[in-house]
Order: C-alpha cells, then sequence, then structure tokens
C-alpha cells in the first residue's frame, strides 16, 4: 500500500513536471507549436511544396509569439487602473 | 568548395549549440545557487550540501537512464520531437524575457528570491543538527533547475549527435557560475539573467526551428547554415515585439500622463 501510494506520488509528481513545462501558463504556444508541425508536415510531406514549408516554419513560430506577448500585453492592460 | 561548406555547416552547428547549453545551464544554475546559499547561510551548510548532493546523484541516475535510450530512437522522430520541445520551451523563456525587457512583467530578481527564501526558512524555526526543512528546501531547488538543465542537455546533445560536447559545456557553465557564486557570495542578482534568457530563448526557438523542419523532412537551403540564418532573425523579431510591448507598459503609460 506505501510503495502504491509513493509510485501514485511518482507519477503524479512527474505529469505534473511535464505540464508545467510544456503547457504551464502559456498554452497558446503549445496549441500553436502542435498546429505548426501539422501544417508543415501537410505541406512538406503531402504537398511537396518544401520552399512554402521552410518559409512558412519560422514564420508561423513568429505569428505564434506575437500571438502570445499580444495576449500577456491585452492582460496587463486590462489590470491597469 | 564542398568541404568548405561542410566545415562551415558543421562549425554554424556547433557555435549554435554551445551557446544555447552554455547560456541555459547558466542561467539555471544561478537560480539553484540562490537557493542553495539562502538555505546555507540561514541553516546551516550541511543540510544544503547534503540536499545539493542528493539531488545531483538524482540528475546523474536520470541522464545515465535517459541518455542513452534517446541514442535507440530514430533520428527524425527524436528531431521531431526534440524541435518540438525547443520551440516550446524557447518561446516560452523569449515571451518571459520580452515581458520583461518591455517592463510588463517583473524581472527576476536573485535578491528578492534570497530574502523570500531565508525568510520562509527563519519562518520554519531553530535548525536542528540534522535539517529536513534545509536538506528539502535546497534538494528541490538544485533537481528543479537541474532537470532543465538536463532536458536541454539531452534534447540539443542527442539529436545534434553531440551528447559529449553538450554535457562538457554543461559542465563548464555549472563550475564557472558555481565558482563566480561562490566568491560574489550574495551579488547573483548582478548577473545579466534577463539579457541572457532572451538570448538562450532566441538559440532555443532556432534549433527548435531548425529540427522541426529536420525532423518533418523540411530541406533547408545551405543546410546547417540555415541555423545561423535563423539565428538574427529572431534576434530582430524579439527587438520589434520588445518594442511593442513597451508601449503598453505601465511605465510608458505613465511617462505619456506625466508628459
Amino acid at each position: 500500500m506505501k510503495v502504491g501510494s509513493v509510485v501514485v506520488r511518482l507519477v503524479k509528481g512527474f505529469a505534473m513536471f511535464w505540464w508545467d513545462f510544456l503547457v504551464g501558463d502559456t498554452p497558446e504556444i503549445t496549441v500553436a507549436v502542435v498546429v505548426i508541425i501539422g501544417v508543415v508536415a501537410l505541406l512538406s510531406e503531402a504537398a511537396h511544396a518544401n520552399a512554402v514549408a521552410f518559409v512558412g516554419l519560422p514564420l508561423l513560430a513568429i505569428i505564434a509569439l506575437a500571438g502570445s506577448v499580444q495576449r500577456a500585453t491585452r492582460a496587463a492592460r486590462r489590470k491597469r487602473p | 568548395m564542398m568541404s568548405v561548406l561542410i566545415a562551415t555547416s558543421v562549425t554554424s552547428g556547433v557555435v549554435v549549440l554551445v551557446g544555447a547549453v552554455f547560456l541555459a545551464c547558466a542561467v539555471e544554475m544561478v537560480e539553484a545557487l540562490t537557493i542553495v546559499l539562502a538555505v546555507g547561510h540561514t541553516r546551516g551548510w550541511r543540510s544544503a550540501f547534503e540536499g545539493t548532493g542528493v539531488a545531483l546523484v538524482a540528475l546523474t541516475a536520470l541522464v545515465a537512464a535517459f541518455g542513452p535510450a534517446l541514442v535507440h530512437v530514430p533520428l527524425s522522430t527524436l528531431r521531431l520531437i526534440v524541435g518540438g520541445v525547443l520551440l516550446i520551451f524557447g518561446m516560452q523563456w523569449l515571451r518571459k524575457a520580452i515581458l520583461r525587457s518591455s517592463g510588463l512583467k517583473a524581472k527576476h530578481d536573485e535578491d528578492a528570491i534570497y530574502e523570500e527564501t531565508v525568510a520562509e526558512l527563519r519562518a520554519a524555526g531553530e535548525s536542528p543538527d540534522r535539517d529536513r526543512i534545509a536538506f528539502v528546501m535546497a534538494f528541490k531547488g538544485v533537481f528543479l533547475e537541474g532537470l532543465e538543465v538536463v532536458i536541454t542537455v539531452l534534447t540539443l546533445g542527442t539529436s545534434a549527435h553531440r551528447l559529449g560536447l553538450a554535457a562538457i559545456v554543461a559542465t563548464i557553465a555549472v563550475v564557472l557560475v558555481g565558482i563566480v557564486g561562490v566568491v560574489v557570495a550574495k551579488q547573483l542578482s548582478s548577473v545579466p539573467e534577463n539579457a541572457m534568457k532572451m538570448a538562450v530563448g532566441v538559440l532555443l526557438v532556432s534549433y527548435g526551428t531548425f529540427w522541426t523542419g529536420e525532423g518533418l523532412k523540411v530541406r533547408w537551403p545551405g543546410n546547417d547554415t540555415m541555423l545561423l540564418g535563423l539565428v538574427p532573425i529572431y534576434l530582430v523579431v524579439t527587438w520589434l515585439l520588445v518594442a511593442l510591448a513597451r508601449r503598453s507598459s505601465p511605465s510608458a503609460h505613465a511617462e505619456a500622463l506625466a508628459q
């Protein structure tokens, strides 16, 4: 019983660490990266559009970063008295 | 001509790898050291060192368990996973550094963290010979910050096939910050942590973009040399985002009202 609860705590802690590490307070970044991978996979492997894929990958990353910063900026503006 | 191109691409990959691993490990080491110094000064060095030692053993065991296993994962799968993780991790760091630079988020203050940790430890009461609280605090500080170092070294090192180099660079960064930290003791706040975090963010996002592309079979122009092309692109974007975010910061708003 004791060993079982220690294992559950360890697994919970491990899962929590990865959740905090990959999602934390910026779920929009995680979602954006999953979308980026999907779009680039379609462009590169299905459509064989290599040029669009290598331009699109950093471009989508920049849009995702700008969107996340914009979200934080709006939140800060709302907090301002 | 071909050999020059190969040499350039290998060198650019190594430069970005060394820079990213060194800066990331240095930043994490500053954070871990702040906690260990606070524990040692407040509740004695014995438990602080014991907690640090056990955390280092646990981290070494993790590297020994997962390091060789990662080598057996197919390279394109490994690069896609690593690329995705680095993109997420790098963008989180970059976002935080941009918000701190623009004044929208408070800067990471090592002095404040030191004082907070000291106050928390003092509130726990007298420190016995075998101090459980100090041990746990030092262990948690070193293990959690060290885990980020381990992930950075393992992901960057294995996907670039340079795990040994990544481990050596990480060790140098940790030892160097450790020595400097012990010499300057409580003055870790003078380390330009946000600038370092921003540089690491740019390098991690560049690496993340590159490896994600490699994992998805994107053929980069100039192969590995493209890594050096991605770094200035993300630097300019970061600079622009800082400038744009500054316009919305409370300090900029206060200045505008004062005029």
